[in-house]
This record gives structure tokens, C-alpha cells and sequence, in this order.
């Protein structure tokens, strides 16, 4: 995620649109990776990246906008640098995860799906990412951190308001 | 090869990797050389263990000995302790949960172990994941190539699954040979077969742990699957989610294809087979079988009617063959021991085993596979070590979203697809939470109904529209407005949601609410009656109360306060709290150093 910032935006046009070439010819067929790979360069999905998107593969915008809504893992707005991502599992959720999530909401002043003003810090209420074990799990980008309780929040956090 | 008179096995899986355990691997690695015993110890990175809340797990054999919650810090001291002066660092071979498992120095003779047979995790934890001679050392491609060498007819492959009585592990239990047989009987040039690794259900992890511990076993699978039903194209559909995963199954597709054990004339048969991988994009309806074509296809996920069923009109409209990461790592073995053994496990209706993600209120979180047959009891108390910190079991959920709890009374049933059904579960793909004393079966039941109706594709009307309506009717009873009336139209809708909703999605969300009301009812009743969460979970129905007695007015609670609702007078009066003004976020409550502050 943070590399995106790191792109100017005609890299991202020739990226993208070397993307398109690779599935050149397969039409709609192609539109779930060509948008996975879209996504990765731009770190989110916006208007005219779907309107290349669709030319390129000869679908309507209509229906690349339909595919991006139905997915939780497209998003339209753009995230964080750092994404603190909350996982809401059921192992995760019966040892207090949705504490853990209330208190990330208070420390950044924003709820699951915002992003802060200043674009450093976005929230995921996600489902399971696999880590039962050291339930209740967050990840902050690719950072996991398990066996929370909420007063460890502002301490993790802090690390990467500094960064 | 070269010889080692010791390997150190690290678990890679998800959870130990998370902590760590790639640093650890380095460390090792370093200091190895360091120590000048690099050529006599190996270090092999592997697949799940099993024993996740006690990771990062290592494993030294020939000793069998096992060390947990290892840190990179730690290697240091196990290299020349144990590799270097033989003497096993007796500090890290004991676990931290309740239960004592340091009694057994051997792996396979600790409690957790003990209860388990891995037939489907049989490779996890003891071969490199990433090494296709390691699955090949241990009988890995013998399947394969025994049905492609000794030229075994379709149809015989067919009905050896058919004999084995292997039902699909994702949840429905559909007879897996069946499946295979509706497929091969349809006369079509293009056949498709698919892998379904979209786990979708939150608190489950099995499926992910086999693709990383053991991907060859799936692809292997696959292309015995592909001949039998005549296809020679697959697709596995994994979640984006999993990063490992989809990585191993990357380099396991490679290097088989490498081996002439994929793609073109396969072990110099006749017989080609290719597969591909496609990432899901978080959708929990796209673990559905028509609803995870339809986004193969690069659709919406909408489910579609059936029939037709996808073994006669599937993927691109050709005939499909659908099965689960865990139905397909089965499938090797039942060539290379025969069904005849595969059928000898598990009980009458349920052949083999079934892994389980055991999560929750339990003292070995992990990842377990046992015979069919095998109890609920058995599971959580003996292999998974019981409730910790000495509170009282509830429930144990399955079957995810599309479950239900099965309450105490219930511990001694044994576990097989009918069984569960029988009680108002189900087994679903796998995953098993635990839940203690404090957690409110009311609160769990809506938990479940937001995660379908947030995952609902919308498509049709009951699933859509009777979901949501069903979650408003819980919010209301866990926000301390429900009626007695309320229960009863839940139940109403429950059957409409079951009987008119188009997919199985809709046809199960309600299981969790009417499991819940038939085993927990009481609490519901208190929730509407009383006014009254008796496990202090729903905050709309709780209050918090400072006790005089005990309170030392200090002021700390009134301190931490986010609202300012507690008054007192430091050092003279007892703090109160204004019930009113209360948001009920719990933070004087776990300010209080004296147990003051009290929920009911």
C-alpha cells in the first residue's frame, strides 16, 4: 500500500495500461484479476480507472462498477497509508475483538471504513484473516499484532503516527 | 542427498508466521553457520502444526522434542544448548495455557495430539511446503501416477471415491464420487474442475492451512479428478486474503508442471491436465458453487438456480466439478491405501476425518483433525484442553454463519455430518469456536445475522429483505425493547428465510438464531423479560454501578472517564456513576485497581 504513494500518476496510466494489454482479448473474463492488479497501483479504484478499465476490455463502466461494489476487497475511496485492519471472526470477536476496534475508532477519531483527514490512518473491519490462534488480531498494513487487550491500542498506534 | 543428524522443523503456517517465525528461521540459519553446524543440522520451514495459541511452534527430531512460543532471541540459546551440547532447553518445551501438555516429551504423546488422526493433514507440519521432493518422499504423485500408469478407467476412479464414502468437506457433504460420476457421464469436449479455497467462514482456517503446509496434495487431487471426469482445465479459487497460499500454490503449480506432473501428457500419458489460479475479492456468497463460477467468469457473485447443476451446466456453461480444499487432500490417499481403508475410519454414514479450527474460549486454539464419531467432548476437552481461566463452557458454534451452538447437554454426541444436523448445527467447512460462561448466546446469534446480512448478494427477496429484518428484530431484544413477540417472529421468519431463499446462504442464515433459541432460550427470555444480559455483553441493557464499599476514592474512574458521568470527592466520598449520562465503554471499570466498579 505504501509504494503506491511512491508512484507519479503517469506511472500509474502506463501501469495500468500494460495491465490491459496482458489480457488483451479476453474480455470480461479478465475483469476480477485486470481489477485486483488495477487496484494494486492505484491502491484504490476510482472513476476514471474504471472508465479504462472498461474500454479496455470492452465491458460497460456500469457493469466493472457493479463487479467493485459487490466485492469487499475493491474499494472506491482511498485507504490509509497505514490501514489498521480489525479482525472480526468469530474466535476473534468472542475474546473482545469489537473492543478492541471501538477503542482503534476512538484513538483515530474515525470509524471502520474512514480514513483520517490527513490520509495516514484508514480502519478495516475485516473477517478472519486466519490467525485464530493469537485472537483478538489486528494488522496495521502487514504488521499483525495478537493477543490484544485495548489499552495496548495507543501504544501500537503510536509507533506509526511517529512514522 | 546429504546426511544430518538432526532437522529442526518451523512452522510456517499462519499464525506462527505472524509471530515471527520467518525471523526465527534466519536466525537459525545464521547462527548454525555461526556455530559451524550447518552441514549436520537442517532446518526445514513447514506447514501448520496444529497447536496455533502456542506458536511459534519448533519441532527437533530425532528427539520428537517440541518448543513453544519461540522467539528469534531464543535461537541463540537452543543452538548451543541443544544442537551443540545435546542438552533441550527445558524453558521453552513448556506450554503457557492451562492445560499441561509438558509432560509429554514426545510430540505425538502429548493430549493434543494423542486424540488426532491427519489423513488430510497428513503432510501439514512435517514436509516443506515448498519442496516437491519432500511431498514426492512421502508417496506424493503415487496416486497419480498409479491411476495414469496402471491405466485405471475413469470410471474405476469414480468408483473407488464412490467406495471410500467421501463426502464433500465444505460443508454440504455431498458424496464426492457422485459428484465426480454426474460430471463424467455428461458428453461435452470442455469439462472444467474447480477448487473451492474461498473459505469464507469467519474463525476458519483449515483450508488455508492445508494449501500452505501441503498444496501438492490439492493439485495432485485435482488432476486425478480432471481425469476421471474427462477435463483437462482447473481453476482453484483462493482468497486474496491469503497471500501465502496463493504464493506456495504458485510455486507448487511450477514445479509440478517442471515434473511432467501437469500440464502436457501427464507421467507421458495421454492425459493433460492444466490448472490456474483465480483470487476471490471477499465475498462470503462466492464460496456458494454457482455464485463462485459466476466470478471465475468475472461477474457479480450471484448464485443461480438450480438445476441445472454445475455438473451438467457450470463454469462458461460446461460441465463443473466443485469440491473443497479438504475433499481434495483426501483424495490421494484413498488411492495410495486404498477405500477400503478410508471407509474402515469415521463412522456408518460419515467416512474418515474432519479437521477443525478450534478457536475461541479454549485453551489450545488450533488446528485438529479427527476421526469421524469422534465427541464434542473429546474435542475440547481433551485435545483442545478444556475452557481457561477456570470459567464454565456454554456452547460450541459450527458451521460458521450457516451453524449453530450446541450447548452443553449436547457434549456427548458425536460428530458426523447427520448428527450435527440432527442437534441444529451443522459441520460446515470446519470451524469450531468455543464460548465461555461470558459470552451472551443472544449477542453471538445477531453477531452471525450482521455477517449475513452484510454478506447477503441481494438477489433474492427472503435472503435480502428477511435477514434484515430478522437482525432488527435482535437488535431490539439486545437493545432492551423486545417483546415476548418478538421471539416468536423470529421464528416466523426464520421459516420463510429457510423455504423461499435461493441459495444455501439464505437457506442457513437463520440457523444460528433458531439453534440459539432452542438451546439458550432462557436467556432470550431475560433479554426481554428482565431487561438483563447476564453475561454483561449487551450494552444496551447494561449498567455500571460503583459499590461504596469497596471504593477507595481515588478518583482514577472519574479520571479515565470519557463523558464525565462519575462525580465524588477524592479521598472523602465514594464515586457514583450517572447511569444516564453512562456511555457504557467500560473504561472505569477497568481503571478501578479495587474490583469497585461492577456490570449487571
Amino acid at each position: 500500500m505504501g509504494s503506491t504513494k511512491t508512484k507519479t500518476h503517469d506511472e500509474q496510466v502506463t501501469l495500468l495500461e500494460q495491465v490491459i494489454a496482458k489480457y488483451q482479448g479476453q474480455g470480461r473474463k479478465a475483469l476480477m484479476q485486470v481489477l485486483q492488479e488495477a487496484q494494486a497501483i492505484y491502491g484504490y479504484l476510482p472513476l476514471d480507472v474504471q472508465r479504462t478499465v472498461a474500454d479496455g476490455l470492452g465491458v460497460s463502466v456500469a457493469e466493472v462498477y457493479g463487479v467493485i461494489t459487490f466485492y469487499s476487497f475493491f474499494s472506491l475511496n482511498p485507504k490509509g497509508a497505514f490501514e489498521v485492519s480489525v479482525c472480526l471472526g468469530t474466535a476473534c470477536y468472542v475474546k473482545g475483538s469489537q473492543a478492541i476496534l471501538e477503542k482503534i475508532e476512538e484513538e483515530l477519531h474515525i470509524k471502520a471504513g474512514e480514513c483520517t483527514p490527513d490520509g495516514k490512518f484508514s480502519i478495516n473491519a475485516c473477517r478472519c484473516i486466519g490467525a485464530c490462534g493469537l485472537a483478538p488480531v489486528i494488522m496495521v498494513n502487514e504488521d499483525v499484532y495478537g493477543r490484544l487487550t485495548p489499552d495496548q491500542i495507543p501504544a501500537i498506534l503510536a509507533k506509526y503516527k511517529e512514522a | 542427498m546429504d546426511l544430518y543428524r538432526a532437522h529442526v522443523l518451523v512452522c510456517c503456517g499462519t499464525g506462527c508466521t505472524s509471530s515471527q517465525s520467518g525471523k526465527i528461521i534466519e536466525n537459525l540459519e545464521k547462527e548454525l553457520t555461526a556455530q559451524g553446524l550447518s552441514r549436520e543440522v537442517k532446518v526445514v520451514k513447514t506447514g501448520c502444526f496444529g497447536l496455533c495459541a502456542e506458536g511459534p511452534i519448533m519441532v527437533v527430531y530425532p528427539e520428537g522434542v517440541m518448543y513453544y512460543r519461540v522467539s528469534p532471541d531464543d535461537v541463540t540459546e537452543i543452538v548451543s544448548e541443544h544442537f551443540l551440547k545435546g542438552r533441550p532447553v527445558a524453558r521453552l518445551m513448556t506450554v503457557q495455557t492451562a492445560v499441561p501438555l509438558d509432560q509429554a516429551r514426545n510430540v505425538e504423546e502429548s493430549d493434543f495430539f494423542k486424540k488426532q488422526l491427519r489423513v488430510a493433514l497428513r503432510n501439514c507440519g512435517s514436509i516443506n511446503p515448498e519442496s516437491i521432493e519432500e511431498y514426492i518422499a512421502h508417496d506424493g504423485y503415487l496416486a497419480l501416477g498409479k491411476v495414469l500408469t496402471e491405466k485405471m478407467a475413469p470410471l474405476d476412479v469414480i468408483n473407488e471415491v464412490k467406495k471410500s464414502g467421501l463426502r464433500g468437506r465444505g460443508g454440504g457433504g455431498f458424496p464426492t464420487g457422485l459428484k465426480w460420476e454426474f460430471a463424467a457421464r455428461q458428453q461435452n469436449e470442455q469439462k472444467y474442475v474447480c477448487c473451492n479455497a474461498d473459505e469464507g467462514d469467519p474463525g476458519a482456517f483449515m483450508d488455508r492451512s492445508i494449501l500452505e503446509g501441503d498444496p501438492h496434495s490439492v493439485i495432485e487431487a485435482m488432476a486425478i479428478a480432471g481425469y476421471a471426469i474427462g477435463a483437462n482445465q482447473g481453476y482453484i479459487y483462493v482468497r486474496a486474503e491469503y497471500p501465502i497460499a496463493v504464493q506456495r500454490l504458485k510455486l507448487a503449480i511450477g514445479q509440478a508442471k517442471a515434473y511432467g506432473l501437469l500440464g502436457e501428457r501427464v507421467f507421458g500419458s495421454e492425459f493433460s491436465f492444466d490448472i490456474e489460479i483465480r483470487l476471490g475479492a471477499g465475498a462470503f456468497v462466492c464460496g456458494e458453487e454457482t455464485a463462485l463460477m459466476r466470478s471465475i467468469e468475472g461477474k457479480r457473485g450471484n448464485p443461480t438456480p438450480r438445476p441445472p447443476f454445475p455438473a451438467v451446466k457450470g463454469l462458461f456453461d460446461k460441465p463443473t466439478i466443485l469440491n473443497n480444499v479438504e475433499t481434495f487432500a483426501n483424495i490421494p490417499v484413498i488411492f495410495q491405501k486404498g477405500a477400503d481403508w478410508f471407509a474402515s475410519l469415521g463412522t456408518d454414514k460419515s467416512k474418515g476425518t474432519k479437521v477443525f479450527a478450534l478457536g475461541g474460549k479454549v485453551s489450545n486454539v488450533g488446528l485438529v483433525e479427527i476421526p469421524m464419531g469422534t465427541t464434542v467432548r473429546e474435542i475440547v476437552f481433551d485435545i483442545g484442553g478444556g475452557i481457561p481461566n477456570n470459567k464454565a463452557f456454554k456452547a460450541v458454534q459450527t458451521g460458521g454463519p450457516s451453524g449453530g451452538c450446541i450447548p452443553a447437554k449436547l457434549l456427548d454426541t458425536p460428530i458426523d455430518y447427520d448428527n450435527l444436523i440432527a442437534v441444529g448445527s451443522m459441520m460446515g467447512s470446519g470451524g469450531m469456536i468455543v464460548m465461555d460462561e461470558d459470552t451472551c448466546m443472544v449477542d453471538i446469534a445477531k453477531f452471525f445475522l450482521e455477517f449475513t446480512v452484510d454478506e447477503s448478494c441481494g438477489k433474492c427477496a427472503p435472503c435480502r429483505i428477511g435477514t434484515r429484518r430478522m437482525l432488527e428484530v435482535l437488535e431490539k431484544i439486545t437493545g432492551g425493547t423486545g417483546t415476548m413477540e418478538d421471539l416468536e417472529a423470529l421464528e416466523r421468519l426464520a421459516v420463510g428465510i429457510k423455504e423461499g431463499s435461493l441459495c444455501a446462504l439464505g437457506q442457513t442464515a437463520p440457523n444460528p438464531v433458531l439453534s440459539t433459541l432452542k438451546h439458550f432460550r432462557e436467556e432470550y427470555v431475560e433479554h426481554v423479560t428482565e431487561k438483563r444480559c447476564r453475561c454483561g455483553v449487551c450494552k444496551g441493557l447494561t449498567q455500571y454501578f460503583i459499590l461504596t464499599d469497596l471504593c477507595k476514592m481515588c478518583g482514577l474512574c472519574a479520571k479515565r472517564c470519557p463523558v464525565g458521568c462519575i462525580s465524588g470527592v477524592l479521598g472523602k466520598e465514594p464515586f457514583v456513576i450517572d447511569t444516564a449520562k453512562c456511555i457504557k465503554c467500560g473504561a472505569c471499570m477497568q481503571a478501578c485497581k479495587f474490583k469497585a466498579v461492577v456490570k449487571r
